[in-house]
């Protein structure tokens, strides 16, 4: 439901940049989402859509990356994928009490094209 | 416009007055000194958008931004923690669904901490000062954010708060944010702790639905616990799925109404509240 808010910060950003290295369309985003980010990225593609009307970015393609999570556990050692917060551990016996999120938290704008 | 939840611009109001669109967070603080006491009660919050059109290059290409799209936000919220931080002031953000009992849990506090240090209440809400009003009758000054269309607080709006609030040096600053388990724990607001409430009268299961917001608070309390005998509600099952989202999460059981727990709850916030330790003993 935040989401309209996210795609507010994401054109705060853009325009922050364009400000900075000069440049007045924007033709595509590439954002990277962690799959454990608080974020619905089909929500976010809609606001984003909404909030860049008659901005420089109206019209933008925006390329989503999805970042797999990870954890690493603590109890055995190793690093395994995970989708959730309430995963398991698949290698030991720490019903995931374990695991600490290593990847996949984050929502980050990498980088445009521009012209 | 949001067609799930209706978030919108332009909406906000603090304490019945709009809230204009956000400086930079590089842009100097004008926060009030802890010092002169002023007249407070509601903010209303809508964020715009400022457009900027820069002259540019005609020709396309690539640009590296490698930026959190939370970025402004966590700015704003690093201002907030040091400005808590110079000034010795525990603040907690209070996030749960509609309906917890977040007010009379705040309230009970409230009445059993007020003569140990001073408080102040920040109160998010889509509409209505009843909150705040609710807060204020305890004796204790109390904001009220109203966002308008708006699911959530961030922390833009607890700084303009905190330019109309008037709080004390080794103080506490309870923020009370609008009733949702889910966009809450995406926006940091410079707090110590995000604290969830989990009502017995909600599903067991809450944990698992929007393990989001039990990821990041860094205590969970179960409230209503003396309605237990009328309820087919698990606690051990509540608090293992509280443990499948957020490893250790301490929880503490408690009723805001008959007051069992209250007195571990008040324990907590004292030992917890040097700003010092507080982010580094828990979470």
């Amino acid at each position: 439901m935040h989401e309209l808010s996210l795609a507010e910060h994401l054109l705060h950003i853009i325009e922050d940049a364009a400000q900075q290295q000069r440049f007045s369309r924007v033709k595509a985003v590439w954002l990277e989402i962690g799959e454990l980010a608080c974020v619905e990225p089909a929500s976010l593609r809609f606001y984003f859509d909404v909030v860049t009307r008659d901005s420089i970015a109206h019209q933008a393609a925006l390329h989503i990356i999805d970042i797999p999570g990870q954890a690493h556990c603590s109890a055995c050692g190793k690093h395994c994928a995970i989708s959730s917060y309430h995963a398991m551990c698949p290698h030991c016996s720490c019903s995931g009490t374990g695991l600490t999120v290593t990847q996949g938290e984050a929502m980050r704008i990498k980088e445009l094209e521009v012209e | 416009m949001c067609t799930t939840c209706g978030c919108g611009n332009g909406q906000t109001h603090i304490n019945d007055k709009p809230m204009s669109a956000p400086p930079r967070p590089d842009q100097p603080m004008h926060f009030r000194s802890p010092a002169h006491p002023r007249d407070i009660d509601t903010i209303d919050s809508g964020i715009g958008i400022a457009g900027t059109h820069a002259p540019g290059m005609s020709r396309a290409r690539m640009v590296r931004i490698e930026r959190d799209i939370l970025t402004q936000n966590n700015q704003w919220a690093q201002r907030n923690r040091n400005y808590f931080s110079a000034h010795g002031i525990f603040a907690l953000n209070l996030v749960s669904s509609p309906g917890s009992g977040k007010t009379t849990l705040l309230v009970d506090t409230i009445v059993r901490l007020r003569d140990r240090l001073p408080i102040t209440v920040i109160e998010g809400d889509q509409q209505t000062d009843h909150d705040a009003a609710r807060i204020r009758a305890t004796g204790v000054p109390a904001l009220q954010i109203n966002t308008g269309k708006g699911c959530h607080l961030d922390a833009h709006m607890i700084d303009r708060a905190l330019q109309q609030l008037t709080l004390q040096h080794d103080s506490l600053l309870f923020i009370e944010n609008v009733g949702n388990l889910v966009c809450p724990s995406a926006f940091d607001l410079g707090e110590a702790h995000k604290v969830v409430i989990l009502s017995v009268t909600e599903g067991e299961d809450k944990p698992l639905k929007y393990p989001d917001m039990f990821h990041a608070a860094d205590l969970m309390l179960l409230n209503k616990c003396d309605l237990l005998p009328y309820l087919n509600f698990d606690v051990d099952l509540a608090i293992e799925y509280a443990y499948r989202v957020h490893p250790g999460l301490p929880v503490i059981r408690l009723s805001a109404t008959q007051g069992s727990g209250m007195q571990a709850w008040c324990d907590w916030i004292m030992a917890n509240r040097h700003p010092m330790k507080s982010r580094s003993t828990l979470g």
